[in-house]
């Protein structure tokens, strides 16, 4: 009987993914499905977070008070977007505490992309034309996500995603369009971000041991592979247009298919960098670490002058 | 400390003067004053609002989701409450 019961709930549930309706966080689902998402909105939360890290390294050193307020405000943008997936997460039952000490003990991952250094000024420009471009190619998608609460959150990041693209975008412009020694670090920053940029969408289709059943679900929209073509696709012509070359060999227009082929990316660095072993994994957590540890004061404090409020 | 979150609240803007406050999503804050000030910087960092009402999520109540069929079916039988149940001749106007 009780079997015969999910069975049923689970024919209605996938009834409503496969014509479009949304699920709700008070609506069955099933755990498979509730687990995925919050491993995939807790992990997505955690690099919106981290993501400030590399970035916050160029504020107070940004070249003047125009980029330091725009950079600024893309970084306090990424603390909101983590805000608001974390938030997504708990509706499905996520604690927030344990869901941010799971990213401090290494439990939990984040985008890989962000355990690489930024070690000069146009590493901004990089990651904002690179690696927002990337993850808006990730995020679209995601907004027709059938989980309600992610597809909301989803649809917000990406309205403000875009101004991060087009900050970056004009930055490394800017350099490429400059003196042959900021042409050169703009080149120099496209060569490092270029690579794991393109890892950025997850291994391929045929390695990628969760595409199937989130496809089904709905959770995913497009594979990993055909989300790495379409950003080959637009980002190339961009390259060319401000006069920077792609760090690969390998690169060519199939003029029958209208794609770029690119060459083989290094699957052994991704995983390496996925593992704990990039370049910053460590400095990143310590930070987040360091950034709770020093804020327990302020969250004790509120605590208490709500306390005091609450009594008055 | 660490086991002792702050509650979670519900968020509701309300976009221009004359519109509805609509939910658009929760945060964690030690009371009610500090919520009002962390969602208007989560939520309304691009003039998004100019009313902001914050409810602590405890509050919210919602019917049992798997008897909503039941909850709203009275109403699907009723279309003789759509003006559109009703036949009006050509040629009659301003109805």
């Amino acid at each position: 009987m009780e079997d015969k019961n999910i069975l049923e709930l689970e024919r209605r549930f996938q009834e409503k993914i496969d014509n479009d309706i949304k699920i709700e966080p008070n609506d069955w689902m099933p755990d498979d499905y509730r687990q995925t998402l919050i491993r995939q909105i807790s992990q997505h939360a955690h690099s919106e977070i981290v993501g400030m890290l590399p970035e916050g390294n160029w504020i107070t050193r940004a070249p003047n008070l125009r980029r330091k307020a725009v950079l600024l405000a893309k970084v306090q943008d990424e603390a909101g977007h983590g805000l608001y997936l974390y938030s997504a997460a708990e509706t499905l039952g996520a604690d927030r505490e344990e869901t941010i000490d799971d990213l401090h003990s290494g439990k939990a991952k984040y985008s890989s992309i962000f355990n690489y250094p930024t070690l000069s000024w146009a590493d901004m420009g990089a990651i904002g034309w690179l690696v927002d471009g990337a993850a808006i190619m990730n995020q679209v998608p995601l907004c027709r996500c059938s989980y309600g609460p992610y597809a909301r959150a989803m649809v917000r990041v990406c309205k403000e995603e875009s101004f991060h693209q087009r900050q970056g975008f004009e930055i490394i412009a800017h350099l490429a369009q400059g003196t042959p020694a900021q042409k050169e670090m703009a080149q120099d920053a496209l060569n490092r971000f270029w690579w794991p940029a393109l890892m950025m969408f997850g291994p391929n289709d045929a390695e990628s041991k969760h595409t199937v059943q989130s496809m089904n679900w709905k959770i995913k929209r497009s594979t990993n592979d055909e989300l790495r073509q379409l950003f080959v696709d637009v980002t190339v012509p961009q390259a060319e247009m401000i006069g920077l070359t792609i760090p690969d060999k390998d690169l060519k227009l199939n003029k029958e298919t209208g794609h770029y082929e690119t060459g083989e990316i290094n699957w052994a660095e991704f995983w390496e960098v996925v593992k704990g072993n990039g370049p910053c994994n460590k400095e990143r957590v310590d930070a987040r670490r360091k950034a709770k540890e020093d804020g327990l004061w302020v969250r004790e404090a509120a605590s208490a002058f709500a306390e005091k409020r609450k009594n008055k | 400390m660490s086991k002792k979150e702050w509650p979670l609240w519900e968020v509701f803007i309300r976009s221009k003067q004359g519109l509805n406050h609509k939910h658009v999503g929760s945060l964690r804050a030690a009371d009610s004053t500090m919520a009002i000030e962390n969602a208007r910087d989560v939520y309304t960092r691009r003039s998004e609002g100019i009313s902001i009402w914050v409810i602590e999520s405890n509050n919210v109540f919602a019917n049992d989701s798997s008897e909503s069929d039941a909850l709203f079916e009275p109403a699907d039988s009723k279309i003789y409450r759509h003006p559109t149940f009703y036949d009006v001749p050509d040629g009659i106007s301003h109805m």
